[in-house]
């Protein structure tokens, strides 16, 4: 730890966050935030209870239901006796416990890493867990943040630290500006295609770069969010005054001299001139296209105006089963364009891509037209208070007149835990962050893209490039 | 806990690369608030037809697969979600370890904090013990934890790196949780640091 070395913001954030390295032993890291839904939570307040432990910092921890809660009316009430009693119990222990609750009749409730940034609960220099992988979004702002098991949120209620090894760094550099019709969401899955899904492992991806400098917080999240579609542990941005600006002001943001204070903190956060990292990549922005996937993975991407590849360019054997396997779930042959394929739904939601911004892309190309015959469009928001925005925009009356439904705030069927989810064999594009097999509903196949391809997309009842859109 | 040393077992063969977490337990059985039943549907949608009846070419589902400890799968298992339903599926279903050439980070972490053995072999390693599952489907390797090692009938050892805190905190039935509470006034310390 020594200051006059240059180092990564990931370093920063580290090692001031180290309570305790005993020779050979994992390193114990406090935690600053942790955030709890009702799927990956109910097993480790049991187990703390069983032990006769009690949750150390109550007030670091905030929870919130997203993972099975039903979209439609919230008068109706829950059908599904399971999702009913794991909401119950999330309510249960979060009273017993004494921690903040966005639960079922909160105004500000949403999905976990849409509502962190929102509220301000999400800053930069933090440690952030969550058990869930996409906790890596909050890591935009500047904090380390990643996705723990159960036994993992059991020791931060318990202790508010965790036994981490220290990860690799990756330096993800994205230089230019990206062309028209290309979003953040098209640069992840960029990323994605060139690394694969394990291309990560066992590092942090720091971004940097002039793209991302010039990008949005809302941007800089959708990227950070997939860093665990690389296999990484979580994915960095240095903070800069679109962070700061972005936090100024809300609820959780600290004000007055505690703010002062907090933002000479902040701005030496970002990496040092002269800091290295273990493996680097880049990416010229001007240069990429709209993207799409066409397997089971979030690796397998390639441009809209793209041919889904063939086995046979595969050289390994198990690579070459992979695509195969791949493209019989999706029942897609080799060479094939991905552009034209018809599709049965259109999702705009999870906490890749429901924020406004991604709502105001998706109505931008909605906006005096309809959806397709026979396509149902799902238009699901991050949080109730994007609902809100949204609303005051008039952006749901835009969706509502193309034919498209207007949902309340949930991961809904991006994880089709709710009973939002796709028929065995139908295709949707979707504007979340896994096409696993059967992740969108059991037989269901998933390309992924953004809130732009999905809205021309769901225009057209087929697989659509928006720049077609954008001929003015 | 006991401390995990050695055993010996048969090999279900998954030879699948970025095995997902949504494919070892499907998100649909998530709305669980205990740990048990998961193995039931460990694979669910690989292992059952659409009528829930098992589908008889499936590995699992297969003969030999009964009462066996290891799993053999393609490179980079259990990529994406963070669920510890998946270790719990895995083990609930009987398996004591997977082998494969690559781990996700928090399945990793997960499977060690429930006497799941992640072993890591490199590509020849694993060809190798493809090749020799495949012709001799009955084969039973015997994994040790203690010696870091996998032991094919003949003598073949796979020497296979592990976390050495997991294994310490494995081998002696060490409870992680117990370690950091062991901090307890470290952490005071930090916190009032802090403030």
């Amino acid at each position: 730890m020594n200051s006059s070395q240059p180092q990564t913001l990931f370093e920063k954030v580290w090692d001031t966050h180290v309570v305790a390295q005993e020779p050979e032993c994992p390193a114990v890291l406090y935690i600053d935030l942790h955030m709890v839904h009702e799927v990956t939570s109910p097993q480790a307040f049991t187990s703390l209870r069983g032990r006769g432990l009690s949750v150390r910092r109550p007030e670091r921890t905030v929870g919130t239901i997203d993972h099975s809660i039903p979209t439609h009316d919230p008068s109706i009430p829950i059908r599904d006796d399971l999702a009913a009693k794991q909401i119950r119990q999330m309510e249960d222990n979060a009273r017993w416990a004494g921690i903040r609750l966005y639960g079922m009749d909160s105004a500000q409730r949403g999905i976990v890493h849409v509502i962190g940034p929102e509220l301000g609960l999400t800053r930069p220099g933090m440690t952030i867990v969550c058990g869930d992988s996409h906790t890596s979004t909050h890591g935009a702002f500047g904090a380390l943040a990643f996705g723990v098991g159960t036994s993992e949120v059991e020791h931060v209620l318990a202790t508010q630290c965790l036994l981490q090894r220290k990860p690799k760094t990756f330096e993800v550099r994205i230089d230019g500006t990206l062309p028209r019709g290309v979003t953040a969401k098209d640069v992840i899955l960029t990323l994605l295609a060139r690394i694969g899904v394990g291309g990560g492992t066992g590092h942090v991806f720091e971004y940097t770069g002039s793209a991302i400098r010039s990008m949005t917080m809302e941007e800089r999240m959708t990227i950070c969010n997939m860093s665990i579609e690389g296999g990484a542990r979580a994915g960095m941005v240095g903070p800069d005054d679109t962070t700061f600006e972005y936090l100024e002001g809300r609820e959780f943001t600290p004000n007055g001299e505690s703010w002062d204070r907090a933002l000479a903190g902040w701005r030496k956060l970002p990496t040092d001139p002269g800091a290295t990292y273990d493996r680097t990549i880049t990416i010229d922005a001007s240069e990429l296209v709209p993207m799409i996937t066409f397997g089971t993975n979030p690796g397998m991407g390639l441009p809209v105006t793209g041919s889904v590849p063939s086995p046979d360019q595969m050289g390994e054997t198990r690579q070459k089963q992979a695509l195969q396997k791949a493209l019989g779930y999706m029942g897609l042959e080799p060479g094939q364009p991905i552009l034209g394929r018809p599709i049965d739904v259109v999702f705009i939601g999870s906490c890749t891509n429901a924020r406004i911004s991604d709502l105001r892309h998706a109505a931008a190309v909605l906006r005096g037209r309809k959806v397709a015959a026979n396509v149902r469009v799902m238009v699901v928001p991050g949080s109730q208070a994007v609902k809100r925005q949204a609303e005051q925009e008039g952006l749901d009356v835009i969706f509502k007149a193309a034919g498209a439904e207007w949902r309340e705030a949930g991961c809904s069927m991006c994880i089709a835990m709710n009973g939002d989810q796709l028929s065995p064999g139908q295709y949707a594009v979707s504007t979340s962050n896994r096409n696993f097999e059967g992740r969108q509903g059991k037989g269901g196949r998933t390309f992924l893209a953004s809130p732009l391809t999905a809205a021309a997309s769901a225009v057209t009842g087929k697989v659509t490039d928006v720049r077609t859109f954008m001929n003015d | 806990m006991g401390g995990f040393t050695a055993f010996s077992s048969r090999v279900v063969p998954l030879l699948v690369n970025d095995i997902d977490t949504d494919q070892i337990i499907p998100a649909r059985f998530l709305k669980v608030t205990d740990k048990l039943g998961l193995g039931d549907n460990l694979f669910a949608d690989w292992r059952y037809d659409a009528e829930g009846s098992p589908r008889s070419d499936f590995a699992l589902n297969k003969p030999e697969a009964r009462g066996a400890q290891i799993l053999l799968a393609g490179d980079n298992f259990g990529c994406g979600s963070s669920r510890e339903h998946a270790p719990w599926a895995l083990t609930g279903f009987g398996f004591s370890a997977v082998i494969s050439t690559s781990f996700a980070d928090i399945f990793s972490s997960n499977a060690l904090k429930n006497r799941l053995l992640p072993i890591k072999i490199d590509n020849t390693e694993h060809q190798e013990l493809v090749e020799l599952v495949t012709k001799a489907p009955q084969t039973e390797l015997t994994v040790d934890l203690v010696t870091q090692t996998v032991r094919a009938p003949g003598g073949r050892a796979y020497p296979f790196p592990i976390d050495s805190f997991s294994r310490v905190c494995l081998v002696n039935g060490v409870d992680e949780l117990g370690y950091i509470l062991g901090f307890a006034g470290r952490i005071e310390a930090f916190e009032e640091m802090k403030r």
